[in-house]
């Protein structure tokens, strides 16, 4: 059972990564309008939004603590947010800042946050490895930490995922793979690509359980997801969910979406796994006032996360060269210049 | 099939000018059109057209059967283009970004690229990778790679790498017919997209007929005598406008767009260094073990009693950062290759 003051804290994460997330399109499109420029503006680069997707980081982060790993994908804000990301550096980050989590070299797609065990990356499928990496750590030195893959279902068709999902497997070790199913993968329709519609199918093959979320309700991924985390926990092996979701927004901020039906789209706005949660809120007793509360709460977290970042300093272009190493050669094999720094 | 033949062109067409994306567009369809074993297949490539317009209107005139939407699976893809081709197709796949390598390396480097040599030359693998390169608008270390030398690193692969709309042309195919597996490196910020302007040189005249454009022929972009500066790629267009601001300076640079790194024409870059004395290489790869230093190295064995001085411009063996003063740091500018060019003048 997943009690309301863990529905509420799932509420919370929920809407700020929402409104985070609808905040960001209006500092994205600063500099990009009437033009789109995807290299202008205070955010330069792509974006890609996770609204619609925020059950799922939020039902499983629940469960987590502090010293369990999670991988992202490249849409990774609501799982950085439901795992405690700090939002006023995260936010810098994406702003290019001097003290965002990464000094400005991550950006949106590469956000790490080494205090939460939170990373993520741009290459689909490629946080799964990584994810078993860290299951096997917390399994070689004893202690009940568990790690989380988040992926989305255009990405288990990779290597990188089955790999994973057989390594973990073999060696009972203390993962879940968690994949957010937004029916498409770009402008390819799941059907176009796969046979299984259902891709928590794919568990069987490595003779893991499987199970698909076939809504986007927070209250039922949290369910799942508790189980999942607290068999991992246990040592009893790795566990693979499907979350149904929804893309409520393009692949990335520019997709005009004229390949996606007009309904998919309208459908996609309809549901809302926030006001779904609302009403599960409301049924344990919690007040509209309260309600609102959390969610004014949330909103003035955002904002003051985005006017702390744009206060931040830019990065001064010197540090272009630092971090290669984190034990610098003594000579490297080129040194910073004058000219675009390579002599 | 007529063979590149500039002042024939450049009389009849001057009139239509296309961007890079649409010449390449053209040269796929018109080799789709009259070989029925000419294919395409990749992600994104049939209703969305290629996440940088590489296919548009592909799907609608070939159907699905011909420009093919593939799973995230480019092991599998790519893979099955080499297996295609040594069928006796003429496949094209196209890897969305070239740094999405990194998941499928093998088929390309151990089977696309050695199956001719190891087979003895009793099998080939006709077919072209295309695949989308470089930086300059702020999408860090993932997605903004040009990895030009290694791929012209590892035997097998013939490498191209098109500046303009007419090179397109003719490279796309040049690549297609040719027998061998060709990379084709097209560069984001030279397409022609709304969402990402170009600079002014990539769009070009381009001839409505087909033609080809022969592998290891750089082009002289600009006569000089004063300074050789090589390059590829995004960078033609830099250090275009480096030399005509030398101009006024009273300099007078050379630049040499190499358009293929595998074969490479090493004639080319000779001839112009025995006359200025001085080479600068820009490139928007890795420095070190990097295609500078290769370019520098034929300089040195060819043409090394003529050298006075020679400078390079490349990424500074650091991953590409996403800040935009950290971008702007690491990748050579405009202003960079004045400078450079100054220096080696002095």
């Amino acid at each position: 059972m997943v009690g309301v003051n863990k529905l509420k804290t799932m509420y919370e994460q929920m809407v700020t990564a929402r409104h985070y997330e609808e905040r960001l399109v209006d500092e994205y499109l600063v500099g990009k309008e009437p033009a789109f420029d995807i290299s202008a503006g205070p955010i330069p680069g792509e974006l890609h939004l996770a609204a619609g997707h925020e059950a799922s980081g939020a039902g499983v982060c629940i469960h987590l603590r502090n010293d369990d790993t999670v991988t992202g994908p490249h849409r990774p804000h609501h799982i950085a947010i439901a795992k405690g990301v700090d939002l006023k550096r995260m936010t810098a980050e994406i702003f290019g800042r001097e003290t965002g989590l990464c000094r400005g070299k991550g950006g949106h797609m590469h956000l790490f946050d080494p205090d939460v065990n939170f990373a993520c990356s741009g290459i689909i499928a490629q946080g799964c490895p990584p994810a078993v990496g860290a299951a096997l750590a917390a399994k070689k030195r004893n202690t009940d930490a568990v790690a989380v893959a988040f992926l989305g279902e255009g990405a288990i068709d990779q290597g990188g995922f089955l790999e994973s999902l057989n390594l973990a497997a073999v060696h009972d070790l203390p993962v879940v793979f968690v994949i957010e199913d937004n029916d498409w993968a770009i402008s390819m329709p799941k059907d176009r690509v796969t046979d299984v519609a259902d891709g928590s199918k794919r568990a069987w093959g490595f003779d893991l359980p499987g199970v698909r979320v076939d809504s986007d309700d927070a209250l039922a991924v949290a369910e799942v997801a508790g189980e999942a985390v607290m068999r991992a926990r246990d040592g009893n092996g790795p566990t693979l969910i499907e979350v149904q979701v929804h893309r409520r927004m393009g692949h990335f901020m520019g997709d005009a979406e004229a390949y996606r039906p007009e309904a998919d789209i309208e459908r996609a706005k309809q549901r809302d796994s926030i006001d779904r949660l609302a009403d599960d809120l409301r049924s344990h007793g919690v007040t509209d006032d309260d309600i609102d509360e959390i969610r004014e709460r949330a909103h003035e977290r955002v904002e003051d996360a985005i006017t702390w970042a744009k206060k931040q300093p830019e990065p001064d272009p010197e540090e272009a060269y630092e971090n290669v190493f984190t034990n610098p050669p003594a000579t490297a094999a080129t040194d910073g210049g004058e000219n675009g720094g390579a002599n | 099939m007529a063979t590149e033949s500039r002042d024939v062109t450049e009389a009849a067409e001057t009139e239509r000018e296309l961007t890079m994306s649409r010449a390449m567009v053209e040269a796929i369809a018109w080799e789709m059109r009259n070989d029925e074993d000419v294919f395409i297949m990749g992600e994104d490539i049939a209703d969305y057209g290629g996440i940088f317009s590489s296919t548009t209107g592909l799907l609608d005139e070939f159907g699905r059967d011909r420009v093919m939407d593939v799973p995230i699976s480019e092991t599998a893809y790519l893979g099955a283009a080499v297996g295609a081709a040594q069928a006796g197709m003429r496949p094209i796949a196209e890897l969305m970004f070239v740094d999405f390598f990194g998941v499928a390396m093998d088929q390309i480097y151990n089977n696309m690229a050695k199956n001719t040599y190891m087979s003895g030359g009793t099998m080939s693998v006709p077919m072209v990778l295309t695949t989308a390169v470089g930086g300059t608008y702020n999408d860090a270390g993932q997605h903004s790679q040009t990895l030009y030398g290694t791929f012209a690193h590892l035997p097998g692969m013939k490498v191209v790498v098109p500046s303009t709309a007419y090179d397109a042309k003719g490279l796309m195919h040049s690549a297609i017919r040719d027998d061998d597996p060709v990379v084709y490196m097209f560069h984001k910020r030279l397409m022609g997209l709304g969402w990402m302007p170009s600079p002014s040189g990539p769009k070009t005249a381009v001839p409505k007929d087909d033609y080809t454009i022969p592998f290891g022929e750089a082009d002289v972009k600009r006569v000089g005598d004063d300074v050789t500066v090589v390059t590829l790629g995004l960078h033609v267009h830099r250090a275009m406008e480096a030399a005509s601001q030398l101009e006024d300076d009273g300099i007078d640079a050379e630049v040499i767009d190499l358009r293929t790194l595998v074969p490479l024409d090493t004639d080319t870059i000779l001839d112009s260094v025995r006359k200025t004395g001085t080479l600068l290489v820009v490139d928007e790869d890795y420095q070190s073990f990097g295609v500078t230093g290769e370019i520098i190295a034929r300089a040195a064995e060819g043409a090394l009693d003529d050298l006075s001085a020679v400078e390079r411009l490349a990424i500074p063996d650091v991953p590409i950062p996403y800040a935009r003063p950290l971008e702007d740091e690491v990748i050579p500018g405009t202003d960079d290759i004045a400078a450079a060019v100054r220096d080696l003048h002095e």
